[in-house]
């Protein structure tokens, strides 16, 4: 196991360096420099200006220093807060967007992981037409049309939910509540829709023969034996399933103005500050790559077969 | 001419042989097969009426575009003066707005999806058919592509790339969007010429001479098309929702051009207000991604039916 985390990490560190080196090009083959906006500043100042962010030298010498800063957990200064850096930004607005995402994660698993295995046991019932149903709207529910419906319906014509705001730092579960069930909708009708599928194929297997030929009674059939195998290519969904949650979450964030990271990274998009841009990108990036990492490693704790010396 | 081959056809002065059984080809049985899914049938007719709509609606409408209502500001859905979805919050009709957002969100499904197609097609059968190295390389960087998170490269690129000119702005949104959605895409079409290129027809195409881009292009390429032509009609509105991701975010389709996706975000900016401007695009677009992704589920049975 620890020659595969070692391998991995030999695979995500140059693909993460790479994606730096790429956004860091992107980010500096733009037209005008962040201080283009301020008023005419006399030559002398501008240059010294310039200088303190390093802005006068090479791109990849610029590259080199970003790296090394980046090293030591420095993403820079921000272009739109003028007293405040990248990782303060990012780390105020880390909680918000954690909880969020993790909730919408977890419950689009165990919802998603249950709806499945119910539909996958009931194969071809009304139940599972009733499922799949439910799953094929779903993907189709995107977080960009549901937030803003869901905001609209619950929270300002039947005032049943608060719709909007939530301070700093902390979390109320009637606040959350809409945020997290409309993040998690599309992932929780992909995860059903796997879950069925791996399910109807487990039970079908040998091992499941040899277990009801034993006569084991069919709970510890289907909890010991079929789930384990049904649930890997759920556990192989999450890396995109964590993709696709961060995406929502920008739009989420700006519709139920929650303070996270999302509705930073917008502001910051709209007012172009490279900087925050490339900050979130960045951490994005690596919790996915990392969350890809952790899900091959798991594979392998889970299913044997995957294990490669 | 089967009688020259088979001794005992029948005598010549016989009725004429019956004509050999009509072949049903893979296209035939698809078609039956799709026509015996009520849910795909219907998506299929609700797709050929958006895509009539998003054609033609705008210049059917009675109100073009871009004309302001300067008497009529925000007022709700009335069929005083047909605005039958009400105008938005600068006086614009927003029965027209759809309409064209509507075209703008299909023409950046379908052009992206083009790209994206074009691009993997190519990758992939090159990649499977001439096998060995530059089967791995090839491979290897659709593996390190596929690692990356890649909306939030088109995030960077939109933020970066400004152009001022709306129609090169949307060239833009094709290309950023075509340019990453081509991975899945490769890896289809390889898998697929790998099975098929150790096949008869291609031996034969090879013996005549046929050089290796002739049989990639000429005789692979259009055999994996079936699989192909079902992950396109999936991904179309993969790609809708992509671009109305971009432009909710202010990052998309600029003024005057629209699209579901900017629509949607006006509405739910004035959502307490004028609810109609939200819900009217909303729905819209749930009707187009439900419509192309039960037609893309129907298409799949139809021609997969392994897959069911």
């Amino acid at each position: 196991m620890l020659v595969q985390v070692v391998r991995r990490l030999i695979v995500a560190v140059p693909t993460l360096l790479a994606i730096i080196t790429a956004a860091f090009f992107l980010m500096h083959s733009a037209e005008g420099g962040p201080f283009d906006r301020e008023r005419q500043l006399p030559p002398e100042i501008e240059r010294r200006l310039l200088a303190e962010y390093k802005l006068d030298l090479p791109v990849e010498q610029q590259l080199g220093y970003y790296l090394l800063d980046l090293a030591q957990g420095d993403l820079g200064p921000s272009m739109t807060y003028k007293d405040k850096d990248v990782f303060q930004i990012i780390s105020e607005g880390f909680p918000t967007s954690f909880v969020l995402g993790v909730s919408a994660i977890t419950l689009a698993v165990l919802l998603g992981g249950l709806l499945g295995v119910m539909a996958a046991l009931r194969q071809n019932r009304p139940q599972d037409y009733a499922v799949m149903a439910l799953a094929m709207v779903g993907v189709c529910l995107p977080p960009l049309v549901m937030g803003p419906i869901f905001k609209l319906v619950f929270g300002e014509t039947l005032n049943l939910l608060p719709s909007v705001g939530l301070a700093r730092d902390q979390f109320s579960i009637p606040h959350l509540l809409l945020p997290v069930l409309t993040l998690a909708l599309p992932q929780i009708a992909i995860v059903s829709r796997l879950m069925r599928a791996s399910t109807i194929e487990a039970m079908r297997s040998n091992a499941i023969r040899t277990a009801r030929a034993k006569g084991l009674p069919e709970h510890e059939i289907i909890w010991r034996h079929a789930l384990p195998v049904a649930a890997l290519p759920v556990v192989s969904y999450l890396g995109p399933a964590l993709a696709g949650v961060l995406a929502g979450s920008f739009v989420i964030e700006t519709v139920f103005g929650l303070p996270g990271i999302g509705r930073q990274f917008i502001i910051g998009a709209l007012a172009r500050d490279y900087t925050l841009v490339m900050g979130v990108v960045i951490l994005y990036s690596a919790l996915i790559i990392f969350m890809n990492m952790l899900v091959d490693v798991l594979y392998g704790v889970l299913d044997p077969r995957a294990r490669t010396a | 001419m089967t009688d020259t081959i088979l001794p005992d056809a029948g005598p010549k002065d016989a009725e004429p042989a019956p004509a050999p059984a009509k072949g049903r080809s893979l296209w035939d049985d698809a078609r039956r097969r799709l026509k015996r899914n009520p849910a795909a049938m219907i998506s299929l007719y609700i797709v050929g009426v958006l895509v009539f709509l998003a054609a033609f609606g705008p210049m059917l409408w009675v109100h073009p575009v871009d004309e302001i209502f300067r008497e009529q500001v925000g007022i709700a859905p009335t069929t005083t003066d047909m605005h039958w979805l009400g105008t938005d919050t600068e006086g614009r009709d927003l029965m027209a707005r759809i309409l064209f957002g509507l075209r703008i969100s299909l023409l950046v499904g379908v052009a992206a999806t083009a790209v994206a197609l074009t691009i993997g097609v190519v990758w992939g059968a090159v990649a499977g058919f001439f096998g060995g190295v530059v089967d791995t390389v090839m491979m290897r960087v659709v593996d390190v592509l596929y690692a990356i998170p890649f909306i939030f490269f088109v995030i960077v690129l939109m933020t970066v790339v400004r152009t001022e000119d709306p129609i090169s702005n949307l060239l833009l949104i094709f290309m950023a969007i075509g340019a990453v959605e081509w991975l899945t895409m490769a890896r289809i079409v390889r898998g697929q010429t790998i099975a098929l290129r150790r096949r008869e027809f291609v031996e034969a195409a090879r013996a005549s001479g046929a050089g290796p881009f002739a049989i990639v292009f000429r005789h692979i390429v259009p055999n994996v098309l079936g699989p192909v032509l079902v992950f396109a009609s999936l991904n179309i509105p993969v790609i809708i929702l992509a671009e109305s991701f971009l432009s909710f975010l202010g990052l998309g389709v600029q003024e005057p051009l629209t699209s579901l996706g900017s629509l949607i975000s006006d509405g739910a900016a004035n959502m307490v207000d004028a609810p109609w401007l939200l819900i009217a695009p909303a729905v819209t677009m749930l009707v187009t991604l439900m419509a192309l992704n039960f037609l893309g589920d129907g298409l799949r049975d139809a021609l997969d039916p392994k897959d069911r």
